[in-house]
């Protein structure tokens, strides 16, 4: 375990935060110890809830202002915590710099890229806007974003997530910090440009020598990046050390419970003879987007022409990166979409373009599954009310007995408490709330359920749980799944086939087996290896 | 942007061809006529009167003639003020009316923006709580309340301000009947300001100008405030069209020949023309600052562009 | 996570509802919980008040003319004589001696013509007195004794300028204030929330008709629809305050149609859809329960935007016919008569403006429980 020494820069010091809430203190963290020293990347893990980014925060002075802090943060010795903003201010932004979450909304969007990046180089005193001005284009190309001159003249509104996360970075790097605090800097990014931004800072500190903390609730990206590791649970750091040691011997049950996150096992193979349950061809779907008054519209095809093939409990694997068209293609199968063409057939049944009347009874038998589990609930029904609503379309004989009955059995089936079934969404977490919303599906006996990024909201452990109870109510009910996602380890964890998608077109399609181990397309190779897969 | 207010502006006529449809009609349709006096005139008058201002043709024909003479920008001759047109009396106290509220308007702007700035600031301290108390007051109490309050205790009392009158719109004359008319408004933009503000310093942009150690004068105003500011702007559009097209109350009280008496007497003494004309005066402020603040919307907000 | 058989017998507990989160968080609000307080003892007295006071509205006392607000009762001790004296001049005789015993007066007068018993009805006639009697009458019928209870009452309030109680009319005017806000509001409610609904859910091209049709009467001069309403309607103000209502809809169609509008991308709303749920249940259990909060909080704040408009009408005399009355007529009134007679102000501007006040906080209150990130 590395101890503090003079090489140390920022020193984190027996820190507490607590919030004032209506229903009295939260402590979110409890006494932690942190130290960075120069030029190291220092990773600090947890879910999310465990407080890892509130240390940091904290340690800026960014919390919200019902936060209160104990203890102490050092920047080369001197303690910054509470100190007063003058004082602060010579720090943040000049010597420690910061990195966040979400690149979509960290910018000002009424501002020019120029501007914003100008604007703490100018205040630190260092430079004058001139100076500054030539500086961001440096800095934008250093951070590799295309024509940077005419780039750094752009607003936010006009670039994407991960050029914005690129802005972000050169804002960090612009007065050469000691340290960059990157909060969770790819969560919000595709696969393969969480990939590229990865790269890019692992590169940048090697040039520019700064010491880098890491705060993610990604492993595989620790293990690739960082030093030295802090484990967070609770407010609380429950493990530290070097990363090989972490990743080698990791002495806590939590640190091993967060490595063996990652789902694992393949699934066991259909025989061909099975049923074909779902066929379909050419779907397209197209969006008219509206352009102006007499002028014609533009047209914007989401799914090209897309076909496929599910046998009785198979379950087809879509990949595909955000804006592939997958969500947009599993809805259209369904026939929830009006815009939708293509031939699609159900156990025979051709449901092309079917009424709503038609298709009614249909929708017993074909579900969807959502990815926010915190939107997907109904927030003023309670969870047996939610859960019960098919069955007043689908079975409306039953009496109120029956369905309670009923609800019992479907929350028992997702090991949940049928006692819960009175409460309302907004009282259980996010593995919860997916649970109740397959208890939702479940209660109608369905054959065929599209999942849409069932596990993406989840934290890592509660991915796990919630991959491993869909495999289980496969195999009892003889499911035929559409998983749609962009996370490659729960698709191979799940799928027989599997298909990847990329604006709307389909790159590959094959057996799991065979893409996962020998991929043949160039995307489809840069997406697994920017997933940074464990062998199965 | 000229092509994008031309065709703005273009797109506002049916809408002014409607209102101006609509109300002449329900005008025609309620009860009593503009010569329907307590000692009813003679049968000769009458009649003369009725063949002056074309009462004596069909509905239908007086909206053409009206449709027409609007067209031309003549609003006609006023029924009830005999030896005016209404274009004289419009010329006449419009520009009172709109130096009013345009006074009002900047005061309630700039105490109320700085008052809503201060409370978010402040966000549950006392400062808070004592600026939004005094901006409920300032919703809740009707200005014809506070006019003669303030009368009596600047105008009679102390003797500062004159009590009325409007004097070629001297300074002292509008300090009293301005703070009346904006003292609703400073307490709604104080609101707003400072329920937007506080959402804007809530914000994860405004996050990054704290983390990157921007200072206080950047932070507060540069990020949050120009953000802070956009729910404002739009409430300003129909507001300033109320506050300028006169405020009843505060013209009857005060005793200033402003637009806004006209409402009422036109309407009460069946004055066709009159009504009608300030129908259109206040729709045409309506669209005009709605135009405005769309306008202005767009120079704060990059993302809004016209095409 | 399994499930054992203890936990299956235990009754299910209630949970939570964001209503019931909402309703604690309101009661933990000071402020609001103060001001519903506040309105319902103003809403109790304005519907009780009227019956417990001793004067009816209408009533006129022509000797307690602007009578300043007091906790004491009129007649005050040195106004006995003079109006005393008054009224025997009146009926032409001159007070000898008189005597104040208690609330009974006994004097003895002169008069000039001959004392008829029936005099007595010239002291009975005034508000001060009652059960006047002349006694005592001498043989040349010149001279007599009279005596007469002193009728006292109070004015807490004071009067008005015609000698009316402004205790019970500024209650009586609470009702009709109350009543006009409640009923106006109703109707734009109820109007704004079917058109906001069906606009926001069937989309395209309806909701664009719709939507431009709310655009235009937005830019009709809302002054210019009251008046004509006044017109149409005369001077009925229930009829009129339907009607105003009909009018104030249109914020309220907005509101609903954006909040249903959000609702329904909801994922929930696509989960039912993806069900087979009809659109009636959808619309039951999925999107009005939901923009129920904002429409309550409008709720509140419309209430107290048509009492003051109401108000606002009385101030042009467009407002309640007398002698009924509201606050707004009350407060125009007074304040035409503020220099010397300021009561005949305060008092009903401090119902309106703790009524209002009260109004705000309540849907300041609401916003903030319904819709707890505001904060």
């Amino acid at each position: 375990m590395s101890k503090i020494n003079e090489n140390t820069v920022l020193e984190i010091d027996n820190l507490k935060v607590d919030f004032e809430t209506n229903t009295g203190m939260v402590h979110a963290v409890k006494g932690v110890n942190i130290h960075v020293d120069s030029g190291e990347t220092v990773a600090i893990v947890g879910e999310s809830g465990s407080g890892k980014s509130q240390t940091m925060m904290a340690a800026m002075g960014l919390l919200a202002g019902n936060g209160i802090t104990h203890g102490e943060v050092r920047y080369r010795g001197e303690n910054i915590l509470g100190s007063s903003i003058r004082k602060l201010n010579k720090i943040r932004g000049a010597k420690v710099t910061m990195i966040f979450q979400e690149p979509m909304t960290s910018l000002d969007p009424l501002y020019t890229i120029e501007r914003q990046l100008c604007e703490p180089m100018v205040e630190h005193g260092e430079y004058t806007w001139a100076s500054a001005k030539k500086r961001a284009v440096e800095l934008l190309e250093l951070v590799g974003i295309p024509e940077p001159a005419r780039k750094v003249k752009a607003y936010p509104y006009e670039m994407s997530g991960g050029q914005r996360q690129r802005v972000m970075i050169a804002m960090a790097l612009a007065n050469d910090p000691d340290v960059l605090i990157a909060d969770e800097p790819t969560t919000a990014l595709d696969v393969t440009t969480q990939a590229q931004i990865l790269e890019l800072m692992a590169d940048l500190q090697r040039r520019l020598g700064m010491a880098v903390v890491f705060i993610t609730h990604d492993l595989a990206i620790v293990e690739r990046i960082s030093d030295r590791v802090y484990v967070m649970k609770s407010g609380e750091v429950v493990e530290e050390g070097p990363t090989k040691e972490i990743f080698g011997q990791p002495k806590h049950d939590y640190t091993k419970m967060l490595l063996d996150a990652e789902p694992t096992g393949l699934k066991s193979m259909v025989p061909d003879s099975n049923p074909i349950v779902l066929d379909a061809e050419k779907v397209r779907v197209e969006f008219e987007t509206e352009t102006g008054f007499l002028k014609p519209n533009h047209v914007l095809r989401a799914v090209n022409d897309i076909s496929m093939e599910v046998r009785e409990g198979q379950t087809l694997g879509i990949v595909g990166e955000s804006g592939s068209g997958k969500s947009t293609l599993g809805r259209a199968v369904l026939q929830l979409l009006p815009n939708a063409s293509g031939r699609v057939v159900y156990q025979g049944n051709d449901i092309t373009g079917a009424s709503k009347k038609k298709m009614r009874p249909l929708r017993k038998e074909m579900q969807l599954i959502f990815q926010d589990p915190f939107g997907s609930l109904s927030p003023r029904m309670t969870v047996g009310q939610i859960i019960t609503e098919g069955l007043l379309v689908h079975e409306p004989q039953l009496s109120a007995k029956e369905r309670d009955q009923r609800a019992i059995q479907a929350l028992e089936e997702v090991s949940m408490d049928p006692a819960m079934r009175n409460r309302y969404p907004h009282e259980f977490s996010g593995g919860q709330r997916q649970r109740i919303a397959i208890a939702r599906t479940m209660i109608l006996n369905p054959k065929l359920v599209v999942l849409d990024e069932p596990t993406s909201a989840l934290d890592r452990t509660v991915q796990k749980q919630v991959v491993e109870l869909l495999r289980n109510l496969q195999k009892e009910h003889g499911l035929t799944y559409l998983f749609i996602s962009h996370d490659l380890a729960v698709v191979r964890a799940m799928s027989d086939t599997v298909m990847v998608m990329q604006k709307g077109e389909v790159v590959e399609k094959g057996l799991a087996e065979e893409i996962f181990s020998n991929p043949k397309e160039e995307y489809t190779k840069e997406l697994i290896a920017a997933a940074a897969l464990k062998p199965a | 942007m000229l092509r994008y207010v031309l065709s703005r502006l273009l797109s506002a006529i049916p809408t002014l061809f409607l209102i101006i449809t609509i109300s002449f009609f329900l005008m025609r349709v309620a009860p009593g006529g503009p010569f329907d006096l307590e000692r009813p005139l003679e049968a000769k008058v009458m009649e003369n009167l009725n063949k002056i201002y074309n009462l004596d043709k069909s509905l239908w024909e007086q909206y053409l003639i009206y449709l027409k003479s609007v067209m031309s920008g003549d609003f006609g001759p006023s029924f009830f003020f005999r030896d005016f047109s209404i274009n004289e009396l419009f010329a006449q106290s419009l520009p009172i009316s709109m130096q009013l509220g345009l006074s009002a308007l900047a005061l309630a702007l700039a105490v109320g923006g700085f008052l809503g700035v201060v409370a978010a600031l402040r966000q549950n301290k006392s400062v808070d709580y004592s600026v939004m108390a005094a901006a409920t007051l300032g919703v809740t109490i009707p200005n014809f309340v506070v006019a003669p309050i303030l009368t009596l205790i600047m105008g009679v009392h102390f003797g500062w301000l004159p009590v009325g009158g409007w004097n070629g719109g001297a300074f002292v004359n509008m300090v009293l009947p301005v703070v009346t008319l904006a003292l609703p408004q400073i307490a709604v933009v104080a609101r707003l300001t400072r329920g937007s503000m506080i959402e804007a310093l809530r914000s994860n942009h405004v996050r990054t100008a704290r983390a990157y150690g921007l200072s206080g004068y950047t932070v507060v105003v540069v990020h949050a405030l120009r953000g802070a500011i956009l729910p404002v702007v739009s409430y300003l559009g129909p507001a300033a069209a109320a506050l300028l097209t006169g405020s009843v109350v505060i013209e009857t009280i005060f005793g200033i020949p402003g637009i806004g008496r006209y409402f009422v007497q036109g309407a009460l003494n069946r004055d066709y023309t009159l009504v009608m004309g300030t129908v259109v005066v206040v729709a045409c402020f309506v669209i005009i600052f709605n135009l405005i603040v769309d306008l202005l919307y767009a120079m704060l907000d990059p993302r809004v562009r016209f095409d | 996570m399994s499930v054992t058989s203890d936990q299956l017998k235990e009754a299910p507990k209630m949970g939570r509802s964001l209503w019931d989160d909402a309703r604690d968080r309101l009661l933990a609000n000071k402020a609001a919980v103060t001001s519903l307080i506040v309105l319902a003892v103003i809403t109790l007295l304005s519907v009780v008040g009227p019956m417990l006071t001793p004067h009816p509205y209408d009533q006129v006392y022509r000797d307690y003319v602007k009578a300043p607000a007091s906790l004491e009762a009129y007649p005050k001790q040195d106004e006995i004589q003079p109006t005393f004296a008054a009224i025997a001049k009146r009926a032409r005789m001159k007070v000898d001696s008189y005597q104040l015993d208690g609330d009974k007066v006994t004097a003895t007068i002169t008069s000039s013509r001959k004392v008829d018993e029936r005099y007595a009805r010239y002291f009975d006639r005034s508000d001060l007195f009652e059960n006047a009697s002349i006694s005592g009458i001498s043989a040349d019928k010149k001279n007599a004794t009279v005596t007469a209870d002193v009728q006292y009452m109070h004015f807490f309030f004071g009067t008005d300028a015609n000698g009316r109680d402004m205790l019970t009319r500024t209650l009586i005017a609470g009702r009709v204030s109350l009543t006009i806000g409640l009923l106006a509001t109703f109707v734009a409610i109820s109007i704004g929330v079917f058109f906001g609904a069906a606009s926001g859910y069937f989309g395209g091209k309806v909701d664009l008709m719709m939507m431009r049709i709310v655009d235009i009467l937005y830019s009709l001069p809302f002054i210019f629809f009251v008046i004509m309403l006044v017109v149409f309607f005369g001077r009925n103000f229930v009829l009129m305050f339907i009607a105003v209502g009909a009018v104030e809809w249109l914020d309220m169609a907005r509101i609903v149609r954006g909040q249903t509008l959000s609702i329904k991308r909801q994922e929930y709303v696509q989960a039912a859809e993806a069900m087979g749920v009809e659109g009636g249940g959808i619309l039951r259990r999925h999107i009005i329960p939901n923009t129920l909060g904002p429409v309550v909080i409008y709720m509140t704040l419309l209430v107290p935007k048509v009492i003051l408009l109401e108000s606002f009408l009385s101030f042009l005399g467009l407002g309640v016919q007398e002698p009924m009355t509201s606050w707004g007529v009350l407060i125009s009134e007074g304040a035409r008569n503020l220099q010397g007679s300021a009561w005949m102000l305060v008092f009903p501007a401090i119902f309106l403006t703790s009524t209002l006040f009260a109004l705000n906080f309540i849907g300041d209150g609401l916003r903030d429980a319904l819709d707890p990130k505001d904060r």
